[in-house]
């Protein structure tokens, strides 16, 4: 392959594509966003039929098929089920966050679903699958899933 | 479809849309598929568990959403179920029609369903079409889906004053069609004293191609279930039949508008319905269909569209929107839904079109119902780089 370039310069087409979108969250997500923001509360919406919590909420069930009506609160604190470490720092971090950073898959207590946040205030190598960690709410909060800051393990 | 190999008949029997509109902040995408689909469950008085396979649509890059059909699995209900992306442009809601029909009359599956979605209030739809074309061959003259050069041959042929008039005849008309449509997108109670307003002060967008002639963006979706003969006729007594349908496209994309006196070119709509009505024996479409609905993305189109789908002769198609036999209660309704220029959630806009002829079959289409029976119905879908796509629907299993 590599002889069929040797002494010429290939001509690359060079070409970039930017493409405007916004997308809404709509009155569900909203309405999570909300609470965070303003009452550091975390809410889900559960299933009427077979009673699965959904965080992040969800209108609908997608076993059951139905619109989720009812709206529960959920703890701040909860399990971690998986987790994943990011030491270069890449575009999809944050300037605000150092490397290493860890990801977290967290099910909250009340919750049947897990929520991706980050682990902080531990170091990666004390991180276990299974460890029970808590909310950290940000000091300003902007209506984001970054309203919660991180997640630290409970002592 | 490979006409007279179908191995079992196919009958719509469930049909949901939601309200169509320019904004829909309200919902994410899986939450506003999922306003049609359950109303289609409803329609049908099924659930998800009676579903055996779910067809997804919709435009590609337009939401860019990488494998939506995954994303909006929450609203489509196809968890755990098979689930089968189709993605053929503007006609994408058509051949999704097309493919859960072939699906179900393979035997694959008992009961099918297609969703064809778009949210283009969150999208760039330019942005997403312009990159449909090869960018080492001059890729940056392509310039979306609007063209007037179709108002141009119009105009030519017929001159100026009475193309115009044609246009905004038939734009309004779609405004009254769609003013009786609780689910479209637009209508602004328009009259037929305002043509020469209209004319004078409509924006003019390419040539005589004005604002109030082109088609709107809206968010929307639709869902249509499809059922084998034996299961339809068990779960209702309104199936509403497919026929035939086909789909033709062109190798060379651009000269697809208007006629040429000196370079004639064969267009695909026409193409497609001479090939549809010869192979199933109609001699007369005009006279055989009691509705159409016609995918028509601005009203040139239209005007020249009607031409090419009944093969119609001279300034025929022109006397019929002039003598208004395409409203409601003429001899040719087209679009009673108000049609595209009404509403345009384009991965379901051509599914609206079967689902809306289907509606008019079955009879309760609602305040747009056409007050004569409605045994034959037709619907078409359009789509970039000049795709045709044609169903026809029936009332009754006897052709």
């Amino acid at each position: 392959m590599a002889d069929q370039f040797q002494g010429i310069e290939p001509m690359v087409y060079q070409s970039k594509i930017n493409v405007p979108y916004s997308w809404w969250a709509g009155d569900t997500a909203t309405r999570f966003f909300v609470a965070l923001r303003d009452e550091k509360k975390i809410i889900a919406t559960k299933c009427g039929a077979c009673g699965k919590v959904f965080m992040p909420p969800r209108k609908t069930c997608p076993l059951c098929f139905t619109a989720n009506t009812e709206w529960v609160d959920v703890s701040d604190e909860g399990t971690v089920l998986t987790f994943s470490v990011a030491r270069r720092q890449l575009a999809a971090i944050p300037q605000d966050r150092k490397v290493p950073v860890i990801w977290g898959l967290i099910k909250l207590d009340g919750a049947d679903t897990a929520i991706l946040h980050y682990l902080d205030e531990v170091k990666p190598e004390d991180v276990i699958i299974g460890m029970r960690v808590k909310a950290v709410f940000s000091e300003t909060r902007k209506g984001t899933i970054r309203d919660i800051s991180h997640f630290k393990p409970v002592k | 479809m490979a006409h007279r190999k179908k191995n079992r008949n196919v009958g719509i029997i469930g049909i949901g849309q939601t309200k169509h509109s320019s904004h829909r902040e309200d919902v994410n995408q899986p939450e506003l598929i999922y306003e049609a689909v359950s109303l289609a469950l409803k329609d049908a008085n099924l659930t998800m568990n009676d579903i055996d396979c779910v067809v997804h649509g919709n435009m590609e890059l337009f939401e860019m959403v990488h494998q939506p059909d995954l994303w909006q699995v929450l609203g489509t209900g196809a968890y755990g179920k098979d689930c089968i992306r189709i993605t053929t442009g503007g006609t994408v809601g058509a051949t999704i029609s097309c493919a859960s029909d072939n699906l179900v009359a393979s035997g694959m599956y008992d009961i099918v369903m297609a969703i064809g979605f778009e949210k283009l209030q969150e999208g760039h739809t330019t942005g997403g079409i312009t990159n449909m074309a090869d960018p080492l061959w001059f890729r940056k003259i392509q310039s979306g889906a609007l063209t007037g050069s179709s108002a141009y041959d119009v105009e030519r042929e017929f001159g100026l004053e009475r193309a115009n008039r044609a246009s905004l005849t038939y734009r309004i008309i779609m405004d009254k069609h769609a003013g009786l449509n609780p689910n479209a997108h637009r209508s602004f109670g328009l009259e037929f004293s305002q043509i020469d307003d209209l004319i004078r002060t409509s924006p003019k967008l390419v040539g005589e191609l004005k604002l109030i002639e082109m088609c709107s963006q809206s968010d929307g979706a639709c869902c249509v279930i499809y059922a084998c003969e034996k299961k339809a006729k068990e779960l209702t007594k309104t199936p509403v039949w497919i026929r035939d349908h086909i789909s033709a496209h062109k190798e060379e994309c651009f000269p697809i508008f208007g006629y040429d006196r000196k370079y004639p070119v064969l267009k695909t709509h026409k193409f497609a319905a001479e090939q549809l009505f010869k192979r199933n024996n109609i001699k007369n479409p005009l006279d055989y269909f009691d509705v159409f609905e016609m995918y028509d993305p601005a009203t040139w189109w239209a005007i020249d569209w009607l031409r090419d789908f009944f093969a119609l002769k001279g300034d025929e198609h022109l006397k019929l929107i002039e003598d208004k036999e395409i409203m409601i209660g003429g001899k040719m309704p087209i679009n009673p839904s108000g049609g595209v220029i009404g509403s345009n959630p384009i991965g379901a806009t051509a599914l609206l079109r079967v689902a809306e002829a289907a509606l008019q079959v079955r009879g309760n289409a609602g305040p747009h119902q056409i007050p004569t029976p409605v045994n034959h119905a037709l619907a078409s879908g359009f789509g970039g780089t000049m795709w045709t796509v044609m169903t026809m629907l029936e009332k009754e299993l006897n052709w």
